[in-house]
């Protein structure tokens, strides 16, 4: 393993064009071993064209990328030895059964069948699919097949572990345990870089992460860095009736220095929500619900761009 | 090629589940059809009206015809619904593509697969042939790699043109105005030269004719340097077929 700290993918000015389009537009960050890097961003910000060219699934169309010391167009093999990689679309071998699936992939590593099988049953054990070795993996349930496909990115003991949107299309259950399972990675050491449009997985994942928008990096730092630069301590959310929501324009001003007024609700960014309300309650405005809570890496969004993550 | 057998490897896993079915349809396909058009149609073909090259029977005639054919359709099946299945449905080369196996590991790997796959449906054929006495002499034994060549000559190009395709909407086409008139017209049944001329020419173009000709050629005998021309058509279009599946399978792949 590497040491803390040390840089493991390096990119300058990392562009990636099809055609006239431009998908990711000279970006740089670099992610240190032992870290929790995030790319966050709506769908088409340029994120999976990001991890590809990473993973070597994809040609650089210009700048710079280091992905341990090595450049994807000279050495793609050697990296792709280091990396796990879990796509944002599971793509096991589902006529196999689950424990097939880990040996055979081992065997693309030419990593020895004897080592592969006790790598097999550590990871099954490890990702709670034990029970299931022999079962078909078209039986398994989506949480169940994105463990596997979790599983099977590190049958290679990777250096860094390559996450597209780990938990999307999962129901809330299924993804607490993903989530679960790769915070048990974070804290043996691993080095994860996963990209999601999830803000609460960014927060609860990433040391750091990148904001990325139409192509572009807009902001980076930690999750509680971004929240105190981008927006307050709390937010108060308020709904009201079509007809008052009308006449709210201008009134709200006294209340806090930003108010946004979103489709279904008014949002007051404040360092203190209870006082805020206090002030609205003064105002006379009826109201049909109130909510004070914590500001989240959405609204950090929602200051840099104007618009939600997820549309 | 370690890289290739691993894929070899891969598809051998998945084929253990379903070897059963296969194995033996590769037994009764040729003995229905031979039974069927060799014996019973066959009797109906008067020798001394259908003058066959060698003075064969119908039934000898037929025989490696249908081994050639039996060779396409395994190569065109195996070259179409599961490549698409695993480059576009299933994603399973975009999972192999994450390790350090390669792009030619994956085609070449795809091919020595249906080599073994062509090689167990011209064994089991050459055995239905031995029952039937149809081989004149040992040589049959050389129909096995003839019916490995064939198939691959038609697999390797097919391949090629799956790795491109999204859907399997025109394999019909492929089949219906590909796969069916070289099964009806490159001399399975009937010599080409019962063909009018501009056809004739056609049908010489064709794999399968080039595939009939060299396993009819090693059944029946007697040796012939127009072997060479057969096999090096077959060889030829392989080798144009692998560099083009490269083509469209690391296009596909990295973009």
């Amino acid at each position: 393993m590497h040491p803390i700290g040390t840089p493991l993918i390096h990119a300058r000015d990392l562009t990636k064009r099809f055609g006239d389009f431009t998908a990711v537009d000279r970006i740089s960050f670099d992610v240190c071993a032992g870290e929790a890097f995030g790319f966050l961003g709506p769908n088409g910000a340029g994120k999976t064209s990001t991890m590809r060219m990473i993973a070597c699934a994809s040609p650089v169309t210009d700048g710079d990328l280091l992905v341990l010391g090595m450049t994807p167009q000279a050495q793609a093999s050697r990296i792709k030895a280091r990396l796990g990689v879990v796509p944002q679309q599971d793509n096991l071998d589902t006529e196999i059964t689950v424990r097939e699936n880990l040996l055979m992939y081992a065997r693309y590593f030419d990593i020895e069948r004897q080592v592969a099988s006790k790598r097999a049953d550590e990871l099954l054990d490890f990702v709670e699919l034990s029970d299931r070795a022999d079962a078909q993996v078209e039986s398994l349930s989506g949480g169940m097949k994105r463990r596997l496909t979790i599983a099977r990115a590190l049958v290679n003991e990777p250096d860094v572990i390559l996450l597209d949107e780990p938990t999307t299309g999962l129901d809330p259950q299924a993804r607490h345990v993903v989530w679960e399972r790769l915070y048990q990675l974070k804290r043996r050491g691993a080095t994860l870089l996963l990209t999601t449009h999830y803000m609460d997985e960014a927060e609860r994942l990433c040391d750091r992460l990148v904001v990325m928008d139409k192509a572009r990096i807009v902001a980076t730092g930690s999750p509680r860095e971004l929240i105190d630069k981008y927006s307050t301590r709390e937010v108060l959310e308020l709904r009201c009736a079509d007809d008052v929501r009308a006449t709210l324009d201008g009134r709200l001003g006294g209340v806090a220095d930003r108010v946004e007024m979103l489709p279904d609700r008014v949002q007051i960014y404040t360092s203190d929500g209870e006082h805020a309300l206090q002030l609205v309650h003064a105002l006379g405005i009826p109201l049909e619900s109130a909510v004070v809570r914590r500001s989240t890496l959405e609204d950090v969004f929602l200051r840099i761009t104007g618009r939600g993550l997820i549309e | 090629m370690i890289g290739a057998i691993r894929m070899v490897q891969r598809n051998a896993l998945v084929y253990r589940h379903v070897w059963r079915g296969s194995v033996f349809s590769s037994f009764l396909q040729p003995t229905l059809f031979l039974l069927a058009m060799g014996v019973g149609l066959g009797a109906m073909i008067d020798p001394r009206v259908a003058a066959l090259p060698g003075g064969v029977s119908y039934l000898e005639f037929l025989a490696p015809g249908l081994l050639a054919a039996a060779a396409m359709q395994t190569a065109t099946f195996e070259s179409t619904y599961p490549v698409l299945g695993k480059m576009t449905w299933h994603h399973n080369y975009d999972a192999i593509s994450a390790t350090p196996m390669r792009t030619s590991d994956l085609v070449l790997g795809e091919l020595m697969w249906i080599a073994v796959r062509l090689a167990t449906v011209g064994t089991a054929f050459v055995l239905v042939m031995t029952v039937f006495g149809i081989p004149r002499s040992a040589r049959v034994l050389m129909a096995v790699p003839a019916t490995i060549l064939t198939g691959l000559a038609l697999a390797a190009p097919v391949m090629a043109y799956a790795a491109t395709r999204k859907n399997s909407s025109t394999f019909n086409v492929l089949y219906r105005f590909g796969v069916t008139p070289m099964f009806l017209f490159s001399g399975v049944f009937f010599p080409i030269s019962r063909l009018p001329d501009p056809l004739q020419r056609i049908a010489w173009g064709t794999p399968l004719f080039h595939g009939v000709e060299l396993v009819r050629g090693v059944t029946l005998g007697p040796m012939s340097w127009l072997w060479l021309v057969h096999a090096g058509y077959l060889t030829g279009l392989t080798g144009i077929g692998i560099a083009a599946a490269l083509r469209t399978f690391r296009r596909r792949l990295s973009a």
